[in-house]
């Protein structure tokens, strides 16, 4: 090879670089400032705040969970909450009548939903659009009922007391935010899967899967595997974060998993970006915090502001959050590049 | 054999209530592709306005015609205000905007008439006919079911603006083409969905009572009947909803204790759909490559 040809041209080079670095320097320095702040972020709030943060996280993974299948994959779900409560009673029922350590009760609930997943996909594959939801919607209609008729294992209607995990003493962390850490651990192992899965070969036959499924099975994609595949990764995402919740909450009952709960995700899901990772933790801070805003602006209708917000953020950003402000910020940087050169240096 | 009959008449009663449901859902699912999460609560809704016209002194049948009236203004609103912004955005917007107004109806009933549950007055006499096989209140839910079907079915067969609304839902492009003003065929569309789901909410309200949770298992129930008849057939619906409400029956009464009726209601049907994928009188979606 010829000494000083590269394929990329110098203009390409400099026009990926702001400020002197490169774009790729850029991410690392954000995620850096980003996962700094949220490491410092519990020992400056209050035990409540860290709990309601630690919640945000769980949701976040429930709802990256579902934005594989739904969107990714293309395969809606109204059922997600029953699989979030299988993983928490996974976890519950671990620890109470079997003394299991907590930490070990996630792999389990791991494996089971997404067991559950694959073989609840296999049936999936005749239906698509609103057959779906319904036999989804089945699955979070059922959930707590069935929980509730094997009292046995799950305590019926008064549900299971967990014993909350201590942190070890080394760390000289209080119980709250030794829970955010584990959360925040959990939840940065499930977006690195979630990106090197959705980046990859995988990804790419989901996503052909949803826009085409004709298409893809005559470039040689195997649809009924990649479906059920998407499926089973989709629940054993949301067990995972079911489990963390009945560790972190140390209680699981049934009207806690409740068809409210389904919709919430997929509420959480289409406001944050349907299509998107990042998307997953806008949503799982919209569960969190606007319905207790809610009720604050309102006692008398809180759901009716629930329920505005939701038409409001749809009508504003009909693709979710981060599904139409990120194109528009990826549009705009070059623009603010190219007029204000000073703002955004080469 | 008496008790089954029975069982199967006050199932009929109940499936005629999702069957109308059912309808109303597959009338907007036909013109919009969209599934209105929304329809159980405007139904609630409006059977408060019924219960609130009647506390203040109208005739029962006076106050059922204004309700229908109201329902069928404020559906076609709601298309216009409400669903009309996200008519071009990606199908899930448009249902977390249906689930979002579900909300709303919810709470503002509570708000406006609390959450206590409330007696609804039947306008049939509650008395059993033909050697106790059916109540009174039973054959008039029926038989209202029955006009309204037919009132509907007229209207669809013989009026221009029949007509032109199924040409509308077909082909909507097309149907622009020929002059017909297809947003507000669907505007129609949604003030009629509206309206049936009124009737069918004041035809239960008497024997669910009236709260704002009244209709969540109607609606479901309706989806499910809905989906087993092919959500792209209003007969389907009709079919699917009274099979849905007779299964439920016989269910609760004969096979299982009733905390998992529901449950199990739900596994037959979709063990139905797993043979028949788009439901019983559903045409297969032909995808063109």
């Amino acid at each position: 090879m010829t000494k000083g040809i590269s394929i990329v041209s110098p203009d390409k080079v400099a026009a990926d670089r702001y400020a002197g670095l490169s774009t790729d320097a850029w991410r690392w320095l954000g995620t850096a400032v980003l996962i700094g702040l949220v490491v410092l972020l519990p020992f400056r709030l209050s035990n409540y705040h860290v709990f309601e943060l630690t919640m945000v996280m769980i949701y976040a993974i429930a709802v990256l969970g579902l934005n594989i299948l739904t969107g990714y994959n293309g395969q809606i779900s109204l059922g997600h909450g029953g699989f979030f409560a299988v993983g928490a009673y996974t976890a519950a029922i671990l620890m109470h009548h079997y003394a299991v350590p907590y930490w070990a009760t996630l792999p389990v609930a791991a494996l089971i939903c997404f067991v559950l997943g694959v073989l609840f996909g296999l049936p999936a594959l005749r239906f698509e659009g609103p057959y779906l939801a319904l036999v989804t919607l089945a699955m979070a209609v059922a959930t707590p009922q069935v929980l509730k008729y094997f009292d046995n294992w799950t305590g019926g209607q008064q549900g299971l007391n967990l014993v909350k995990p201590q942190p070890p003493p080394a760390l000289g962390l209080d119980r709250d935010r030794w829970l955010y850490f584990i959360a925040l651990i959990v939840l940065l192992v499930a977006i690195r899967v979630a990106v090197n899965m959705l980046h990859g070969r995988t990804g790419r036959a989901f996503v052909a899967i949803r826009d085409h499924p004709i298409a893809a099975a005559a470039m040689g994609i195997d649809t009924a595997r990649y479906k059920t595949l998407a499926f089973g990764t989709s629940t054993l995402f949301t067990g995972v974060a079911g489990a963390l919740s009945a560790i972190i909450i140390g209680f699981v009952a049934p009207e806690s998993f409740t068809l409210f709960l389904s919709i919430s995700f997929l509420v959480g899901s289409a406001i944050g970006g349907i299509a998107t990772i990042s998307g997953a933790i806008v949503g799982g801070i919209f569960i969190q915090f606007v319905p207790n805003l809610a009720n604050d602006i309102s006692d008398a209708a809180p759901s009716a502001i629930y329920g505005v917000a939701m038409l409001l953020f749809m009508y504003a950003m009909p693709h979710g959050v981060v599904g139409t402000l990120g194109p528009l910020l990826a549009r705009s940087v070059p623009r603010i590049q190219a007029r204000w050169p000073a703002l955004i240096g080469k | 054999m008496h008790e089954l009959l029975q069982q199967i008449f006050s199932g009929l009663a109940a499936g005629a209530v999702y069957a109308s449901v059912a309808l109303a859902l597959v009338m907007i699912y036909r013109a919009t592709d969209l599934v209105n999460f929304a329809q159980g609560e405007m139904a609630m809704f409006s059977t408060y306005i019924a219960w609130s016209l009647v506390t203040v002194g109208l005739p029962f049948w006076a106050a059922f015609l204004i309700t229908l009236a109201a329902s069928f203004i404020g559906g076609m609103a709601i298309e216009r205000i409400i669903i009309r912004p996200v008519e071009n955005a990606p199908v899930l917007a448009a249902v977390i905007v249906t689930i979002g107004l579900g909300l709303i109806f919810n709470s503002l009933a509570g708000w406006i008439y609390s959450y206590t549950v409330q007696d609804f007055p039947s306008p049939f006499p509650d008395r059993p006919l033909f050697g106790a096989l059916i109540t009174t209140q039973e054959l008039g839910v029926i038989g209202v079911t029955l006009v309204m079907l037919l009132l509907l079915f007229l209207f669809f067969r013989f009026t221009k603006t029949g007509l032109a609304m199924r040409a509308a839902a077909q082909n909507p492009l097309s149907a622009r083409l020929c002059g017909i003003p297809v947003g507000r065929m669907l505007a129609i569309g949604w003030g009629l969905a509206a309206a049936i789901g009124a009737t069918a909410g004041i035809m239960v309200a008497p024997v669910l009572f009236l709260d704002p949770y009244m209709m969540s298992g109607v609606l479901l129930y309706a989806f499910a009947g809905a989906l087993l008849g092919g959500i792209s057939s209003p007969v389907g619906a009709l079919v699917g909803g009274v099979i849905v409400g007779i299964t439920e029956n016989l269910v609760g009464t004969y096979l299982i204790p009733t905390q998992l009726k529901l449950t199990v209601a739900l596994a037959l049907i979709i063990l139905v759909l797993v043979f028949r994928p788009n439901g019983l009188f559903g045409t297969a979606v032909v995808h063109r490559v």
